[in-house]
């Protein structure tokens, strides 16, 4: 591998020289390590520019507005699919990608993208709860605990159309994907009835509305929450006994990219073992790179908010694209949000 | 170079009129980056959105008639009340201020003047940010409220209409002071004392005397505020929590979270119109030529 690094970077750092090959990444919150970006930038004499969505109908939104120069993209699963519906991505070329042999056999070519045409998995996690054990008693075991009057004003929701709708059909014990009016209809009926209990909406910063006490219950990604739980060691992160949420976010490149080899040097790079285990170690989500987790650290590999036992991922369900009924659920979204 | 030479020409012979050269810049400017984004709006706002949002060019009149929903006037209707709401509150806050700052010795006008615009310094969105901190229920103002025995429990102002009121002021006091400042400063100080001479009352000194005077800062102070704080967006959105909307969060949610953007389109004509509407009757109602 460091035959072809070496082999690579030459070329790239020629390039260099004349004009310095700019990379932009487009990528959630929260979601880069520092440090691998420098080095990237470092090795390959390419610089890296990150934006950052909150939700992938945003990333979607922004593409269909015009790509605006981006080259990279991490969507997550259900959106691989639309992408690759609406024509945004381009065909990866694995033989540029060797580090793709560490990726785990079981996240490749999942139902969005049967032969990872044009996605390589990225990092994965949950959607559950994050609760400070000091104010929530006893501790949560069901979505229920977000319809709970007892913590009015002290609950945060995902700012997201397809997780909230996702986790009132599951907390109805209803599949995820739900595309029958009625069931949606319901679903937005209890949401509804919930909203005077929920402080806000967001999936940005419910992490340091956790630590601050603002609030005491949050509809949330693993990673987020376990990152909360460094600062105040009384959060805590669960999985609901209905089930919720499992969800893999993707490397991509934009088919209007006009540095793809760089893009598809970048995703090799990000999935090299040591490069995924350092992101993983930050961000706490659980890389897709199996040899990563041979150098995160224990607490991190045997954390099973981190890495699920099996037992726990049986309860999950994949958010799916749901074709025409993205309609309905857009609309009882709005309603919900402007009510 | 043209208009100085006009400018010098003898007075009796007429000026030879020529092309302003000078204003194509700007008007090309304005055309480029205004006026042919706006058609595309407007155009937009005309078509269907498809299944993943995207734009369909089937015409039709339907995002307009679909504002008529209840579920989208009341939002119309809550952005007027916040807006109204913000302008007289800033109207209230800012007179008193701006008299103060003009009727002070000159030397110390610039200072309070300076004062005033010393927030923009800072990126609006990380003073907003800084109001987040502030409001929070173990922020500063609940701390500060609780040790002098105030409140007993924890405010939950963050995330409130209160908080986006509070933000919108905040946000546009400027704006008001800035042009009562204005008209203030060029008040004939005489005028006022002629009222008491006379032995108007206070009270009838300021509404015989002082509020017509300044009438023209009043209205150019009520347009500034009322205009942006009816298309608000970041305010309402990291204050209040995204959980209720207003008219720009509303518009932004059509476009960035359902994709649908001849929708979007459309609530961006209607805001437009009832902004030219409401400033239409302003100007009416008092003193055009002031402006």
């Amino acid at each position: 591998m460091f035959a072809w690094l070496a082999a690579c970077s030459p070329g790239a750092n020629e390039q260099g020289k004349a004009r310095p090959v700019t990379l932009h990444l487009f990528t959630w919150s929260d979601y880069t390590e520092e440090s691998v970006v420098k080095e990237f930038e470092r090795r390959f004499g390419v610089k890296v520019v990150t934006d950052t969505f909150g939700s992938n109908e945003e990333l979607l939104a922004k593409l269909q507005g015009g790509a605006a120069g981006y080259d990279v993209v991490v969507p997550s699963d259900y959106m691989v699919s639309i992408l690759i519906k609406q024509g945004l991505l381009a065909e990866l070329d694995h033989a540029k990608i060797p580090n793709l042999a560490h990726v785990y056999k079981h996240l490749k070519g999942l139902y969005y993208d049967p032969q990872n045409t044009y996605s390589l998995p990225y990092l994965w996690g949950t959607t559950g709860i994050g609760y400070n054990a000091d104010l929530v008693k006893p501790p949560p075991e069901s979505w229920q605990a977000l319809w709970d009057a007892r913590y009015k004003g002290k609950i945060s929701l995902l700012n997201d159309e397809r997780e909230v709708f996702g986790m009132a059909l599951r907390a109805a014990g209803e599949s995820l994907n739900a595309t029958q009016p009625a069931k949606l209809e319901a679903a937005k009926a209890r949401l509804m009835a919930q909203k005077a209990l929920v402080k806000t909406y967001t999936s940005e910063n419910y992490d340091q509305l956790l630590v601050s006490g603002e609030v005491a219950l949050a509809h949330g990604w693993s990673g987020t929450v376990l990152r909360a739980a460094d600062e105040r060691p009384s959060i805590k992160y669960v999985i609901p006994k209905e089930g919720g949420t499992i969800w893999q976010d993707n490397l991509c490149v934009l088919k209007s990219s006009a540095h793809k080899d760089e893009a598809m040097a970048f995703i090799n790079f990000l999935l090299e073992p040591q490069v995924a285990a350092l992101i993983t170690s930050k961000v706490k989500y659980a890389s897709a790179s199996e040899e990563a987790r041979l150098f995160v650290p224990k607490e991190i590999a045997q954390n099973p908010a981190i890495y699920p036992p099996a037992s726990v991922v049986a309860r999950l369900e994949w958010i799916k694209d749901v074709g025409e009924a993205i309609k309905l659920y857009d609309r009882a979204w709005t309603e919900l949000k402007v009510k | 170079m043209s208009t100085i030479q006009l400018g010098g020409a003898p007075a009796d012979a007429p000026p030879k009129p020529t092309f302003p050269w000078l204003i194509v810049p700007p008007a090309a400017t304005l055309i480029l980056l205004f006026g042919v984004p706006l058609a595309l709006v407007f155009a937009v706002s005309f078509a269907s959105r498809g299944t993943y949002g995207g734009i369909e060019w089937a015409f039709t009149l339907g995002n307009y008639t679909s504002i008529a929903d209840p579920l989208y006037l009341r939002i119309f209707w809550r952005s007027l009340w916040l807006a109204v709401l913000t302008t007289v509150i800033c109207l209230l806050m800012g007179f008193p201020l701006a008299y103060v700052i003009a009727r002070a010795p000159t030397r110390w006008q610039g200072i309070l003047l300076f004062l005033v615009i010393i927030p923009f310094w800072t990126n609006f969105l990380v003073r907003t940010y800084a109001w987040m901190f502030i409001l929070r229920s173990e922020g500063l103002l609940s701390t500060v409220l609780s040790a002098l025995g105030l409140t007993h429990e924890p405010l939950p102002l963050l995330f409130t209409d209160a908080a986006v009121l509070i933000g919108l002021v905040y946000g546009y006091l400027p704006f008001m002071v800035l042009p009562l400042y204005a008209a203030l400063e060029r008040l004939d100080p005489s005028l006022i004392e002629a009222a008491w001479d006379l032995y108007a009352r206070p009270f009838q000194v300021f509404t015989r005397v002082v509020l017509p005077l300044s009438k023209p800062g009043v209205i150019a102070g009520c347009v500034l505020v009322f205009i942006p704080s009816l298309g608000a967006y970041v305010t309402p959105d990291l204050l209040g929590g995204a959980r209720s909307m207003m008219i720009g969060n509303l518009i932004q949610h059509q476009y960035l979270v359902v994709r649908d953007w001849p929708f979007g389109s459309a609530l961006s004509f209607v805001l437009m119109a009832g902004v030219l509407a409401a400033v239409l009757y302003y100007l009416r109602a008092g003193g055009a030529r002031s402006l």
